[in-house]
Parts: structure tokens; sequence; C-alpha cells
């Protein structure tokens, strides 16, 4: 089982960083799933995460000069690690003006991803910071737990208004509530919505556009048919709603969100080569 | 400190009207004066209270000190960039090929094998002076480092380090036309040596060099996998991965049934594959025709550092 990967252009570093970024403020441990083709970073829902879900894939060519990978076997070409993305997140902080990044696994003391960055020195020889990341290595029979997640039959499916605003109006209603109802309708409106005994407060978004599913042939999905004009709402916790917003650094291309009515809220986050996918269950 | 250092809080104001400042000890009245001789007359006078107290010297001598380095204090600072604020400690080392490394102190091995590690190398042309021990190494607290080198830096004076074994101090030293700088900073002892008794001469060893480890994780998956039915002793324990015990066997169309209920609604048409169904393309997992394993014949080395 082997993992080698060198990224020497610094736009891509950068960018791979933010991705980094952006997880390590989502889950506190995640999966990193390696393919040949990809890397998935995954939070499965346990309880612990308070049932949230997280899966977000990324196309190795997009970031990575050089990668190559070794699975357990042949038929089963993949690695599952368990790391802290924020050590990641803190290797990569420094390595802004870098001649090149390598990552690699490695079993020293125990499995480790070694970052290494070589940084431009006024020596004959480069700088080289060398970070190990333990990581734990995930069995074969486990890896089951991390399957992409399906899309679930959603009632209504609504494109996010601006991320800005809407971060920074869940900000403030965080101060008043705990948990936050969002609801949405296949006509483009979505309202924020919190309840107090002293106070309730929404914020409504209009003509914000609803995606066009395909739907598969010979189904009906719950969308279809369904009253324009009829919302589908979850409650669900304002601080994981916050968190999602707070920890993107980039804006989307596209940012879209499918409400199952009290059970979940699925969000979709596209940029060009980083696709986000984040479910919140809805409170009971 | 703090009262000295609040007469000078607002330097820019300080500069533009300030002329003249006098700097004067009352004994008597236990005072220490600050006047500030500002424009247009005006006079500021600051009554300091302080307290005699016993003169406290260290006692080190650089003489006695086995290896110094001397370097620009921007290198040092931009070596330490890379450790996190809040660590403690760090070790620094002199390492085979004259390189000079810096690495974060992790206390225990238990910690080892939870926590980052980094370590940073500098070319031995990077300092200025080098007459350092081979193999030697002290730890010492990164926090007071860290403030002496950002007054080096703004000062732009090389920085002097001189050691000697662990236990020994460690001391800093800054130097110019009008002052001169001493800090003087425990080290930690040597007392449980990690790999080897340290040699005659005192001198500890590095922990191993970075060059010699295995790349190859395949003894750890074969271990992992044994283990799975026994508590195995020989798997490291994973930092934040804790062995699970296995499931009980179950039949696969129970787990089938299982999966699918999740967090679907009674009644609802298959689970759709969100690529699938925006983008047009489904990818399946595991890909077609994946390369048969390729035998290494030679284990790839990687001696550029």
């Amino acid at each position: 089982m082997r993992f080698r990967a060198k990224i020497v252009d610094l736009a891509c570093l950068n960018h791979f960083s933010r991705v980094i970024n952006t997880i390590a403020k989502l889950a506190k441990t995640c999966t990193l799933c390696l393919t040949d083709s990809k890397l998935y970073f995954i939070l499965s829902d346990k309880v612990a995460n308070g049932g949230v879900s997280m899966w977000c894939e990324l196309c190795q060519g997009n970031f990575f000069d050089e990668f190559q990978m070794e699975g357990v076997a042949a038929e089963h070409n993949k690695i599952y690690l368990e790391l802290v993305p924020e050590n990641l997140s803190r290797a990569l902080k420094t390595a802004q003006s870098a001649k090149a990044v390598k990552m690699k696994l490695t079993n020293k003391h125990c499995p480790c991803l070694r970052v290494a960055v070589e940084l431009p020195s006024l020596s004959s020889s480069s700088r080289i910071v060398t970070h190990d990341i333990p990581v734990g290595v995930i069995p074969r029979r486990l890896w089951n737990d991390f399957r992409e997640p399906s899309v679930p039959d959603f009632d209504v499916s609504i494109y996010l208004p601006v991320l800005k605003t809407m971060k920074s109006v869940v900000e403030r209603m965080k101060n008043l509530s705990n948990s936050i109802v969002i609801e949405a309708n296949l006509s483009g409106e979505m309202n924020l919505k919190i309840e107090t005994d002293l106070v309730s407060v929404t914020t409504h978004f209009k003509d914000l556009g609803n995606p066009p599913w395909a739907s598969e042939d010979g189904c009906q999905s719950s969308a279809q048919g369904r009253d324009l004009e009829s919302m589908a709402e979850a409650r669900i916790d304002i601080r994981k709603l916050q968190q999602l917003l707070a920890g993107q650094q980039v804006n989307p291309t596209k940012a879209l969100c499918n409400i199952v009515s009290k059970r979940i809220v699925h969000f979709i986050l596209l940029h060009e080569d980083v696709s986000l996918q984040y479910f919140i269950p809805a409170l009971a | 400190l703090q009262s000295f250092l609040s007469v000078f809080r607002s330097l820019p104001s300080l500069e533009k009207t300030v002329g003249k400042c006098l700097i004067l000890l009352k004994p008597q009245a236990s005072r220490l004066v600050v006047q500030l001789h500002c424009k247009y007359g005006v006079t500021k006078t600051h009554n300091l209270a302080f307290q005699e107290c016993e003169r406290l010297q260290a006692v080190f001598d650089t003489q006695r000190c086995a290896s110094s380095l001397r370097a620009p204090a921007r290198v040092l600072a931009e070596a330490v960039v890379h450790f996190p604020q809040t660590l403690a400690e760090v070790t620094l080392g002199a390492g085979p090929g004259g390189k000079i490394s810096l690495q974060n102190y992790v206390e225990d091995e238990a910690e080892r094998s939870k926590m980052m590690v980094t370590e940073l190398c500098l070319a031995e042309d990077e300092f200025q002076t080098v007459a350092v021990a081979p193999g030697s190494c002290i730890t010492f607290c990164l926090k007071e480092f860290r403030g002496l080198l950002t007054f080096a830096e703004a000062s732009n004076l090389p920085l002097t380090i001189h050691y000697d074994v662990p236990g020994r101090p460690v001391i800093f030293t800054l130097d110019d036309a009008v002052l001169e700088v001493h800090l003087v900073l425990a080290t930690l002892s040597d007392t449980e040596s990690n790999s080897q008794p340290p040699t005659a001469n005192g001198v500890s060893h590095l922990p191993a060099p970075s060059d010699d480890f295995a790349d190859d994780l395949e003894s750890y998956m074969i271990a992992m996998e044994t283990s799975a039915y026994e508590e195995g002793p020989g798997v490291p324990p994973s930092p934040t991965f804790p062995l699970r015990t296995p499931r009980p066997a179950e039949s696969d169309p129970e787990q089938e049934e299982e999966e699918e209920e999740e967090g679907a609604v009674p009644g609802t048409p298959p689970h759709k594959k969100f690529r699938s169904l925006f983008f047009g393309s489904v990818l399946t997992p595991g890909g077609p025709g994946l390369a048969p394993t390729q035998e290494v014949l030679a284990e790839d080395s990687d001696g550029e550092y």
C-alpha cells in the first residue's frame, strides 16, 4: 500500500490548501479515501457528529503534478485513512511560497502522512520542513461505512442565496436560537426562521431558482406534481449550518440544497474541481 | 514593567510631541520618575512606584559551551514560523551532513502517535558560524525564544546560540555597539534516553534521521487484517481510529436492507447518485480494468532529502 504525490504549482497548492481549510472547519476527524483518480474527504453520520455527514470529492489531476497510489490489492485499489484535517491544514499553512510540496504515506513509528515542504532559501540547498501527520489506516472490512451517500428523495430542491448574505443572517440568528427552520418551495422562495419565547425572526429570499433534476424513468419523485407554493421545511441545528457557511473560503459555482420535509437537508456546493455535499438531519 | 511601558505606549504621538525624556530615580521616595518634555511647554511627569529586590545573577559562561551557532535573526524567525504558536518546547539538533534541525518536542511515546511532528532542517551555510558537537541536541522553551527573536529581528542583529549537553543552560546572545543581550534558558535534561545510552562526552542522540523509514505499509495492513478477530499485540494503536470489535457475522441480504432504509422515506424509488442526475454521467466505484499488481523489483528511494 503506497501513496506519493507532489504539488509544484503555487496556484494549485493554494487551491488545495483552501479545500483542506474548509474540511478542517467542518470536521475534527474525517476519512480520506484515495483512488488513482480522486480524493474523497468523508464524514459519516455518527451520533458523535450530531448526525451530520459530509462527502467531498476532488479530482487529483486538478491539484497534483504527480500522484501515485497503490491500494491494498489490485481489485481494491483504494486507501482509506482516518486523519485530523486541521493537521494537514497547519502543515500547508506555511507553505505558501514553497517550491514544491510532497506527500507520502509512511510507517516510521506509526502510519503517518508525511508532508514535506521545500522552501526557497538563500543558501545552496533548499530548506525542507517535514510534517508527520499521524493517520489511522482503515481496514477493508470497514470500507462499507464510507460509501457515497445517495441523494435523498427530496421534496424541494432550491438554489441557495448568496452565501455571504446567508452566512451573516445565520450568524446573527445563532445568537438568538439554537435551531433554525429552513423552508423552501418550488417557486424559488426560501425562508430562514427562528422562534424563541421572546422573538421570532424570518428572513425571506425570493427568485432563487430551482435546479432542474432529471428524473429517472418510471419513478415518481416526491418533487413531481407538487404544489409550487407549498413549503418543505426542516428544523436543524443552527451551529451546523453556520459551520458549513463559515467554512466556505471561495464562492462556489453552484450552491443548492435539497429539503426532505422534517427529515434532512442536503447541501451541495460545487466548484470547478471540487464538490462538497453536506447533510444536516432535522431535529426531533 | 507594565507601568513603565505604559508611559511609552503610543510611539507615533511620542515622536511627534516629545522633545526630550528625563529618567531619574528617587530612592528615598521609592519612585522612578519619567519626565517627558513636550512641545508648547508641556511637561508630563510619571511617578512610578518601585520596590527594591535582591539582585539575581544567573551563573553561566558561554566559553564553557561545547557548541555554538550564529545566524541572522531573520533565518531563525523564518524557521520557527512553521511551528504552532502554542508549542511549548522545541528541540534543536546538529544532524548528519551539517544540517541543523528544529523539531517540536513531544513528551512521551503515546503522544507521538497522536501528535503531528514537524521538523525543519537548515543547511550549514545559512548560518554565519557553526561550531557544534555532531549529534548534539537540546530542548528548550520556544515561547521565550520567540520573544527574543522578535526583538532581534526588529533590531536586525545576528543571534548566537551557545549550548552544551542537555540539562545545561542554553545561552542566546545578541550584541551590538550599544547593547548586549543574554537570554539564558534551561534545557531538558536527558534522563530517559530513547535509543542509546549517552556517549562518553555526554552527547545524546537525535531522534532517528528522517531518511530511513518504511514506505511500505504492507506488513502493517496484514497485521491489521489478521488482528480483526484477536486483539493483536503487534498492531500499534492508531491515533484516532480505535480498533473496533468485530461485528457479529450478518447475512448479506440483511445488510443490504438495512442500508436502503437509511434516510429514505418508505415506499420511495431506488437511490439516485447525484452525479447521474445532475451531470448525466455515472461513475461506478472500483472502475473498470485495473492494472494487475506490479512486482516491485527495486524499492524507490527518496534520497533527495
